[in-house]
């Protein structure tokens, strides 16, 4: 059965609150999620204050200030720091987005973090997404073909053909849309997910691959493919703009097509 | 700790290389109940207040059997698939699972039979 309440050891607490920086006027409050898996306590909530006066804009510039002056313990991820390597995947106030794209400006009042939901937590703000990066391994995001590439050049495509992967390319796999969607949160030992179903429609989609009939062989699947309902709840999160629900779309009417 | 790759897990047993038929039967079933309801209703509307006879007579002609046949396949079977769905969604213990789809296959099939079998009789004029 889905499990309507948080296990006991997931209940959520209420933690620290860190003393305001001495003489800041302007200050922003973060309230963040701590759990480690050293101390057999549940997970808490601590409250920091930021001086907006001597930060970056951003809410990863907040963390980092956090972390470099206020509790060297918290823990999270982040590399790029400009929404393209996808580390800094997380729960801000409801909705899963990139810390380092998402401004401070943009949010009213206090500014509230989670990990990535319905993911087991390695620590604080990182979660454990092995099953995610199985899954994308699972499609083979790769190019297959049978004809070897010609000895001279590289596979040549059109233009036109080129721009059907505009919409698909520009996915980082931060894992924002397949932890939003509630199909996800139910199913995610067999259901693929909203980023990896984009992510295989990328290769669906692209003219110089030749696996396309087994590529939908593997994901024609009630649970793989099908558990998708349409719910939209990616569209609406990918940091990117992307819309994986229709990419998937894309796919089934693929799988329709074939059929006669 | 499982010894067993995250990889070993994701593919497990493999595509069950099916979904699409169900997956466009409930979208065709979805259409064809549109129409069908639309006439279903607009002989209730016209009926309302007809003696018993006057509705017996109606039910039987040939058309309206046609017609009520048609939309008691449809809404069972979608219903049927529609159930499945939700069913496979929300259940994970993999016997009550079973048991689960199993009435809901018998549930749906009974229903809409006997649904189908009071329209004939009215027909052929049981
Ligand atoms: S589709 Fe968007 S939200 Fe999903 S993984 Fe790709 S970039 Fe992230
Ligand atoms: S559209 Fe599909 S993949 Fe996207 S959130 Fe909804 S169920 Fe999930
Ligand atoms: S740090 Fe790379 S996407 Fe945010």
């Amino acid at each position: 059965m889905v499990e309507l309440a948080l296990p006991k050891k997931s209940k959520v607490g209420t933690g620290k609150t860190h003393p305001k920086p001495e003489g800041a006027t302007n200050l922003k409050t973060f309230n963040v999620y701590r759990w480690s898996p050293d101390d057999g306590e549940n997970p808490h909530i601590d409250t920091y204050y930021v001086n907006l006066d001597d930060c970056g804009p951003m809410i990863l510039d907040g963390l980092i200030k956090i972390k470099n002056e206020i509790d060297p313990g918290l823990t999270f991820r982040r590399s790029c720091r400009e929404g393209i390597c996808g580390s800094c995947a997380m729960n801000i106030n409801g909705t899963n987005t990139l810390a380092c794209t998402k401004g401070m400006s943009e949010v009213d009042g206090d500014i509230n973090i989670y990990p990535l939901p319905h993911q087991p937590v390695v620590k604080d703000l990182v979660p454990d997404l092995t099953n995610f990066y199985a899954q994308y391994a699972s499609i083979k995001p790769w190019m297959q073909t049978q004809t070897p590439p010609p000895p001279d050049r590289e596979r040549l495509q059109s233009k036109e053909d080129r721009a059907k992967l505009d919409g698909l390319y520009e996915c980082i796999l931060c894992a924002c849309c397949s932890t939003s969607c509630p199909s996800y949160w139910w199913n995610s030992d067999r259901f693929l997910g909203p980023a990896i179903l984009l992510q295989a429609y990328r290769w669906l989609a692209d003219s110089r691959d030749e696996f396309t009939g087994e590529r939908l062989d593997n994901l024609e699947d009630p649970f793989r493919l099908y558990r998708c309902h349409t719910i939209m709840n990616c569209a609406n999160t990918c940091p990117k703009g992307l819309n994986p629900a229709k990419a998937i779309a894309e796919i089934k009417k693929m799988m329709v097509e074939r059929q006669g | 700790m499982s010894m067993r790759t995250p990889l070993k897990n994701v593919r497990s047993l493999g595509s069950a290389k099916n979904g699409t038929s169900h997956y466009w039967h409930q979208r065709v079933t979805a259409i064809a109940m549109i129409p069908l309801f639309v006439i279903a209703i607009a002989y209730v509307v016209s009926l309302v207040g007809a003696d018993y006879d006057r509705v017996r007579y109606v039910l039987s002609l040939p058309f309206t059997s046609l017609v009520l046949l048609l939309l008691i396949g449809a809404v069972f079977y979608h219903m049927k698939l529609g159930l499945q769905v939700v069913i496979e969604d929300y259940i994970h213990t993999e016997g009550t699972k079973m048991v689960l789809l199993l009435l809901n296959t018998f549930f749906c099939t009974i229903v809409g039979l006997a649904s189908a079998l009071a329209v004939l009789k009215l027909a052929f004029g049981g």
